[in-house]
């Protein structure tokens, strides 16, 4: 009888969850497989006409193939951004939780205020000018890289805490220095704190969209997540387009979660209590 | 230091003291102070100084072309502009309706989702798997799903005898509507904090509860609900954090219309940008600081307190 009250309330929460959760992404998949006409409706609705290779040829060709410059620029912007992200803030981690020195307390309320201060816009436009990196691709990279090691940090911090300083002693009476040390024996202990970093960062760049949007102007520069704001107005009434372009731009955050939910959500939660 | 335990007791040093700061020496050479320069280099340029410019521009009538400073005329023209004090009050309405419902409803869906239910691993995937999708990708089609008249949602209520408002079309509503795909957005993600901090109280408690004839809902109030607190203080920081300085979602909603009706500061100060009123812009940054801070602050430290005395 309990059992059967239990799996009764899974099965009424599993509806509930499919239609709040999944109803979207179906809509999102259903319509952009009609045509220009159907999608209109606006309907829920399994396709009348399958017209998803035409939309897909469409949505990639629009704007002079601006789709395949954002996925170049996007990939370029999320594969560069990361890697300096982790390669800095592990450095910073791990001195960080090894050495005490008096800057500690400021380093911490630094990672702090990275966290919490929200980045004030126009004055990094003015910095960026100065620096001659406005509007350009390695511009917003470090960005991108400024903004999120506060998050990494805390993460590396709290991984390193576990790992024992006999480590560290024995390879340094071996003769290692500090910088062969680092990327020899410390950077391979780190190896699923960092796959959890690269994998919860590279989906925030991935999806970033209000960097891009301030600190990269123009449609040659574009990033994924652009090219959706810029077809918004072109495609008003072709929704079977605009949706090609979301689920185009679902898919890789989709392979990430599939092949590393765990991480993903060790990542996001620890950090989440860490903080 | 655990670490002296491990010596070998062979090489039998002069002193205590000595033995110590010599191996405080080679300890510090192993970590080098410069580890901390790349990242210390990029932050502070990209955004402490910034940060610290922005106090310094609010104060000026800045446009392309030159900077005048003119002392708080801004953050009076700020406080007086209806659609600037909307967008103030916006931002406060936004991130407490947000953090508010992603406590109740994550909780109760963590509740849930600990519990003896089938399906709850497919469960859990399906209600994170949102968090992690693009937030321009979200507004668009929940744009599209809120549509009122041909909409999902309001199709759905109307089937049901329901006569669905028109979300983002109505001024009352529009501020809320795009709060609400927050919440449906976000709501994974609190969720698995709860789930953890649930799996993380000890079952003898429940145990306990059970020999004195505790009821479900006696457990979840007098145990749960306490022992969870620091994953409420996270959930609650962490929405706030996000909601005070939202705008994707409510740029990809709605631009903050009908009207100003769901501006917020961040969308202000993106207008003011697009205006080309950078000083005004960069007193809402200001003003978005003010708050942050002074929300988060005393909350962080609530937290952190917590975690010294466990």
């Amino acid at each position: 009888m309990l059992t059967l009250r239990k799996n009764l309330i899974g099965i009424v929460a599993i509806i509930a969850a499919i239609v709040v959760f999944i109803v979207p992404f179906l809509f999102i998949v259903t319509t952009a497989m009609k045509t220009r006409l159907e999608a209109s409706l606006l309907e829920f609705t399994w396709p009348q006409q399958f017209a998803f290779f035409e939309n897909l040829a469409e949505v990639i060709a629009a704007r002079d193939f601006m789709l395949i410059t954002a996925f170049i620029n996007s990939t370029v912007l999320t594969v560069v951004s990361v890697t300096l992200m982790v390669i800095f803030s592990a450095m910073v981690g791990w001195v960080l939780q090894r050495r005490q020195s008096r800057w500690n307390g400021f380093i911490n309320f630094m990672v702090l205020a990275g966290l919490i201060i929200p980045p004030a816009v126009v004055p990094t436009i003015w910095v960026l000018q100065g620096l001659e990196l406005f509007g350009t691709l390695p511009g917003l990279i470090l960005i991108e890289v400024a903004y999120g090691l506060s998050f990494c940090v805390l993460l590396f911090r709290a991984f390193i805490a576990t790992i024992p300083r006999e480590l560290d002693e024995a390879a340094t009476i071996d003769g290692a220095g500090p910088i062969r040390l680092f990327f020899t024996v410390v950077m391979p202990l780190l190896k699923s704190v960092i796959v959890t970093v690269i994998v919860v960062q590279a989906v925030f760049v991935f999806n970033d969209f209000q960097n891009p949007l301030y600190f990269l102007p123009g449609d040659e520069n574009a990033t994924v997540q652009l090219t959706l704001y810029n077809f918004q107005s072109q495609f008003n009434t072709q929704w079977n387009l605009l949706f090609t372009n979301i689920l185009l731009i679902t898919i890789p955050p989709l392979i990430m979660y599939i092949f590393f939910q765990k991480q993903i959500v060790a990542g996001l939660t620890s950090g989440a209590v860490k903080g | 230091m655990a670490t002296t335990l491990e010596r070998p007791a062979g090489t039998a040093p002069p002193t205590a003291r000595e033995r110590a700061s010599q191996r405080a020496k080679r300890r510090n050479s192993q970590y080098p102070m410069w580890f901390y320069i790349p990242a210390a280099v990029l932050f502070m340029v990209l955004f402490i100084v910034p940060t610290i410019a922005s106090f310094y521009f609010s104060l000026t009538r800045w446009t392309l072309f030159d900077v005048e400073f003119i002392g708080f005329d801004n953050f009076l023209q700020f406080f007086d502009e209806p659609m600037l004090i909307q967008g103030f009050t916006n931002t406060f309405i936004y991130g407490f309706v947000t953090s508010g419902l992603k406590v109740v409803l994550g909780l109760l869906l963590a509740v849930l989702l600990t519990g003896q239910i089938i399906g709850r691993t497919f469960l859990r995937s399906v209600i994170f798997f949102p968090v992690l999708v693009s937030t321009i990708g979200v507004g668009i089609t929940f744009r599209v799903l809120m549509d009122p008249f041909d909409g999902l949602i309001n199709t759905a209520l109307a089937s049901v005898g329901i006569e669905g408002p028109a979300w983002l079309t109505d001024p009352a509503w529009a501020l809320l509507s795009v709060a609400f795909v927050d919440v449906w957005k976000g709501v994974g993600l609190a969720a698995l904090i709860y789930i953890a901090g649930i799996v993380a109280i000890p079952q003898e408690y429940f145990e306990a509860a059970k020999v004195d004839g505790a009821s479900a809902w006696n457990n979840f109030w007098h145990i749960t609900l306490p022992l969870v607190r620091p994953a409420t203080v996270t959930v609650i920081i962490l929405s706030l954090i996000g909601g005070l300085r939202s705008f994707d979602l409510i740029w990809a909603m709605t631009r903050g219309g009908p009207g100003f009706t769901s501006d917020v500061i961040a969308s202000v100060i993106f207008k003011q940008y697009q205006a080309g009123f950078y000083g005004l812009s960069s007193a809402g940054n200001v003003v978005l600081f003010l708050i942050v801070t002074a929300i988060i602050v005393p909350l962080f430290w609530a937290l952190n307190r917590k975690q010294v005395d466990q």
